[in-house]
């Protein structure tokens, strides 16, 4: 799997994806600054890693959404390439559209930081397929602004079509529904707001995040 | 020319700030708030001429998320 991680300013959860990455699949990602017009051949999967890209300046992610690499990145997924959207990257993937809704300052206000129980809604995605459905399993977060808002026809049409992958099992940000991560139509982009490539080996003190990028690994390889 | 963008959550949409600002302002003794919704401004410095239709594609391109924010654009006259 040959991965691409976009680096944005002020991203800095990029390396700890590479790291993931590069744990999982044996190989490292080619890391992507924003302002490169274009992405490596064979890029078979794209980050977009948490962060704090342009401050949070205006709005979580609007400015990154609107980076040169961005066109790049639309079009790949467009194609069917697998993204993913960590954290700002979730953020960023609402804000160019290729995800609905929108994600705003947590409802009790503070900075959540703590590993959280995560309900896996879908284990029939091409990021999931190494889960067991309704399986529960533990994401660290750590957000300011992870609130998941979205109109209740765009809801009701998320959970209709299994478009809702993960479930917060507490309440951490005031998400509707308490949606943690979701995909669009085509099943091909996931983004979420708790961090797996920080639960992907022992010293992590949790390592349920390894699943997600081993079953990307085994569709893409495929 | 000067031009001023408002940006406001819109109607329905929770305000977890405007309600910490509400408390706040009850908290120094302040009775008659009923409610507090907190917005944006930004203001722009343009070349003259610059058309309306502009203004408000930067606001739908950037300057506002239509997901969950309205947007309203004022011109100023010159001093």
């Amino acid at each position: 799997m040959n991965s691409a991680v976009i680096v944005f300013p002020g991203s800095n959860c990029d390396r700890d994806l590479a790291t993931a990455l590069e744990l999982v699949t044996g190989r490292k990602p080619a890391m992507v600054w924003h302002k490169d017009s274009g992405l490596p051949d064979g890029v078979d999967f794209i980050g977009l890693p948490g962060g704090f890209s342009y401050g949070d300046y205006l709005r979580s992610g609007a400015m990154a959404a609107r980076s040169p690499i961005m066109r790049a990145v639309k079009d790949a997924a467009g194609r069917g390439v697998p993204v993913i959207g960590i954290c700002n990257g979730f953020q960023v993937l609402t804000e160019t559209g290729l995800l609905p809704g929108a994600l705003m300052r947590n409802a009790g206000l503070s900075f959540v930081c703590r590993p959280v129980p995560l309900k896996v809604e879908n284990s029939q995605t091409l990021f999931t397929a190494e889960y067991d459905a309704g399986e529960v399993v533990s994401f660290p977060v750590a957000h300011h602004d992870g609130n998941f808002q979205a109109d209740e026809t765009t809801l009701d049409r998320l959970e209709g079509e299994g478009r809702v992958a993960f479930r917060y099992q507490d309440e951490v940000n005031g998400s509707a529904r308490s949606i943690a991560g979701i995909l669009n139509d085509a099943g091909n982009v996931l983004g979420l707001m708790p961090h797996p490539e920080r639960a992907v080996e022992p010293a992590h003190g949790a390592t349920d995040g390894r699943r997600l990028f081993e079953g990307l690994l085994q569709t893409v390889a495929a | 020319m000067k031009a001023r963008v408002f940006i406001t959550l819109k109607a329905g949409v929770l305000d977890p700030q405007g309600k910490a600002i509400h408390h706040a302002l009850e908290g120094l003794g302040f009775s008659g708030v009923n409610d507090v919704r907190a917005g944006k401004l930004i203001e722009l410095d343009l070349a003259d001429g610059t058309a309306d239709s502009d203004i408000e594609e930067m606001c739908r391109k950037l300057l506002a998320n239509t997901v969950i924010e309205n947007f309203r654009i004022e011109r100023l006259q010159d001093a």
